[in-house]
């Protein structure tokens, strides 16, 4: 199976064969940074650029990590310091940026549709590492490896995702990529964090928690959001965690061996418990982190495995 | 000067009719219309070809950036594009950089379009001072100096205290107030219509409900006030029952949409299309056929092109900060022509909509074909196909969402007082 795309904007255009030949090369790369040389030279000679125009610590990390990891030349730009705050548009950046010829450039960008935009004005590969509350494709794509490597399959599972839905470009490539892969998905949260139309993306709606986990499989905690909370969304953060917060009580609902999974960062006491969150038996939180190093590598792989094919 | 426009397709809106016949024009006025219109001694001939002679377009709600925004569009460039688009007479919005709220500005604009516009200009003064829906604007002194209506835009006058205070004295004058109804709080930041496209797209949205809540509130301050009004653009399956009641209670309402309401949907914007990014934000299917539906039974009076240039940079940008409009002058016929083709609307109803209706809400005198009224007048192929390129646009903007679409029908002549301002090359 090939992995037809010269970008990774989504999990929008992705055939479920393309998501399988992701997850499989990064089952590879598990394995391969779990050994001691924790090195290979599939990049080497290229050069990876990570934009990010929205504060990030954990993506622009991993990114970074797994392009080094593969031998690419990485360079980071905080955008958020420099040249929009000089009033050059995203384009003028994109165009300035594509003049150095990088061949992998990681985006991520505040507002919904920003990467599409510079993808279509750039000769290289792009990475969406999370525009606004679109898409956030390589996050689905290391959910989706860990709940395959925890779960042993990826289909037929009943998968709990909980909160902020209306904000979250997570939940969004999450659903779309569970969908495709034809399990079950349901959101739960206050209806005024659901987005609307949120019935016809072939889910079930829950508000609330004890209906919506009940025999779940996977159970997907959001971030509260409390920068984009600008509106009253919620009454108190107090009243989301008894009604929303995951503990153990509620998770009680859900199959016994379901696994909790969250994207990070956490808010402890929020969105999800604290013990909770660190019981390894339970929370494959920390698997999610590794296994986003693996995800990234092999995306950045397929991807410039078509760029030299179709430079050849 | 005497010209025989011989051998066209009259299109009559007034009378719903189309029938062969000819067109004698004098003295910048239409002299007779018909089959049997002879051929005066030293008249010019014009040959028709079995063509369409409609009555010119009367763009209500063109948006020319001058004061203060000229590189978008000069009276002169967007005068030649209304020419071209069949349109010969564009009622000129008062939403400019700088407001057109004083009589000063207006008499400007008058001045300005009377100098540089092939085509007729009818100016359109603000509601309130700066459009900051405080103080009414000098209703009568602008009156007097010649503007044909009252709109502060696409700005919601919040008060419904000040908004009735301006009905009221609109009222007493005569005048006409145009207004923008979506709900402001509902929409404020939104970019797209709710549903699942926009979720999707993760786009912050609005449900269409906010056009009706807004057309609730204007329509319960019309029948307070007793104004004249206008809705600018109803683009919503929901808010058609109300206009419905309010016309059939007898007030003075009339309402219109734009011609990209009438022809494009949510769909339409795609992966972040700027050009299809509208204000109010394209509909759904279902709200689109129901306004074209509304148009035909003339429950929505008016059609527009809603033209409103905007320069590349304002629409290079991510979807949320990208400007709203697009151009529309010499697309909006052949776009109605889709209506046309697909059977939705006759060339009679169209031009119903996009001649009559507007000139006589406006109370100018064009927008019919018939003797004494002026020679406004457009001779165009409905059937003739082209594809569009943006950059053949006569605007000085060029974002139209029609760039690479198939469309059918071309302006071949168009005539203002009787003088040609355009004959296809």
């Amino acid at each position: 199976m090939r992995f037809r795309h010269s970008h990774l904007l989504g999990i929008e255009p992705l055939a479920p064969d393309e998501i399988r030949a992701v997850l499989d090369l990064a089952d590879d790369y598990v394995a391969l940074n779990r050994s001691a040389t924790k090195h290979a030279e599939v990049l080497s000679g290229l050069t990876q650029i990570n934009m990010f125009f929205e504060a990030s610590t954990r993506t622009q990390a991993s990114f970074e990590l797994a392009g080094k990891r593969l031998g690419a030349d990485v360079m980071n730009m905080g955008m958020q310091a420099s040249s929009l705050k000089k009033g050059e548009t995203l384009i003028d950046t994109a165009l300035t940026l594509n003049a150095m010829h990088p061949d992998l450039l990681v985006v991520r960008h505040p507002q919904s549709g920003a990467v599409n935009l510079l993808a279509e004005k750039v000769t290289c590969s792009v990475l969406n590492a999370g525009d606004g509350r679109h898409e956030h494709p390589t996050q689905a794509l290391l959910d989706a490896l860990t709940i395959r490597r925890a779960k042993g399959r990826l289909h037929r599972l009943t998968v709990a995702i909980c909160g902020d839905i209306a904000h979250s470009r997570v939940a969004r490539s999450n659903i779309l990529l569970l969908g495709k892969m034809e399990n079950r998905v349901r959101l739960i949260g206050p209806p005024t964090l659901m987005p609307a139309g949120i019935g016809e993306f072939g889910v079930e709606v829950y508000d609330d928690m004890a209906a919506g986990l009940a025999d779940a499989d996977v159970v997907m905690m959001l971030r509260l959001q409390k920068e984009r909370m600008d509106g009253a969304f919620i009454p108190s953060e107090r009243e989301y965690y008894h009604r929303f917060g995951l503990d153990a009580e509620k998770l009680a609902h859900a199959k016994p061996d379901a696994i909790v999974m969250h994207p990070g960062p956490m808010n402890r006491g929020v969105e999800i418990d604290g013990t909770l969150a660190d019981d390894i038996n339970r929370s494959v939180i920390k698997d999610q982190v590794e296994m986003g190093v693996a995800v990234r590598m092999a995306a950045m792989h397929l991807l410039a495995e078509n760029r030299r094919a179709a430079a050849a | 000067m005497t010209i025989l426009i011989r051998d066209v397709r009259l299109i009559d809106p007034e009378a719903g009719t189309e029938a062969r016949g000819n067109l004698l024009v004098r003295d910048g006025l239409i002299a007779a219309v018909g089959p049997g219109v002879a051929l005066p001694e030293g008249a010019a001939v014009i040959e028709g070809g079995g063509k369409c002679l409609a009555p010119g377009i009367v763009d209500l709600g063109v948006k020319v950036g001058e004061p203060g925004e000229r590189h978008k569009e000069s009276f002169r460039s967007a005068g030649l594009a209304a020419a071209a688009g069949g349109i010969t007479t564009m009622v000129t919005r008062p939403d400019t950089a700088d407001p057109i709220d004083s009589p000063e500005q207006l008499e400007f604009v008058a001045r300005r379009g009377a100098e540089a516009s092939p085509v007729r200009i009818a100016p359109m003064a603000t509601l309130t001072r700066r459009r900051e829906g405080r103080e009414m604007v000098e209703i009568g002194f602008l009156k007097d100096a010649g503007a044909v209506a009252f709109t502060d835009g696409d700005r919601v006058v919040q008060s419904t205290k000040v908004f009735s205070r301006c009905m009221t004295y609109a009222r007493s004058l005569g005048a006409l107030v145009i207004a923008h109804p979506q709900d402001p709080g509902l929409s404020e930041g939104a970019a797209a219509t709710s549903g699942k496209f926009a979720s999707l797209r993760g786009l912050p949205s609005v449900s269409p409900m906010a056009e009706r809540m807004a057309l609730d509130r204007d329509l319960a301050l019309v029948e307070m006030t007793g104004a004249r009004y206008h809705a600018d653009q109803i683009t919503t399956a929901r808010a058609l029952p109300r206009l419905e009641r309010a016309k059939a209670k007898g007030l003075d309402v009339t309402a219109g949409v734009s011609i990209h309401h009438l022809t494009l949907n949510a769909l339409d914007v795609g992966d972040y299309r700027t050009f299809f990014k509208l204000k109010p934000p394209l509909r759904d299917e279902d709200d689109r056929l129901a306004v074209v539906e509304a148009v035909a039974g003339g429950l929505i009076d008016v059609i527009c092109s809603m033209h409103t240039p905007q320069d590349e940079e304002s629409k290079r940008l991510p979807f949320e900060e990208a400007a709203s409009g697009a151009v529309g002058l010499e697309t909006l016929l052949p776009a109605a022509m889709r209506l046309y083709h697909a059977g939705q609307l006759s060339l009679p109803q169209l031009f119903r909509a996009m001649s009559t209706n507007p000139a006589r809400r406006l109370g100018l005198p064009g927008g019919r074909l018939a003797a004494g009224a002026p020679a406004d007048l457009v001779l165009f192929d409905p059937d003739a196909p082209l594809v569009l390129d943006r950059f053949t646009l006569r605007s000085k903007s060029k974002n139209t969402p029609f760039d690479g679409a198939r469309l059918q029908g071309r302006v071949l002549r168009t005539w203002v007082g009787g003088t040609e301002v355009y004959a296809r090359g």
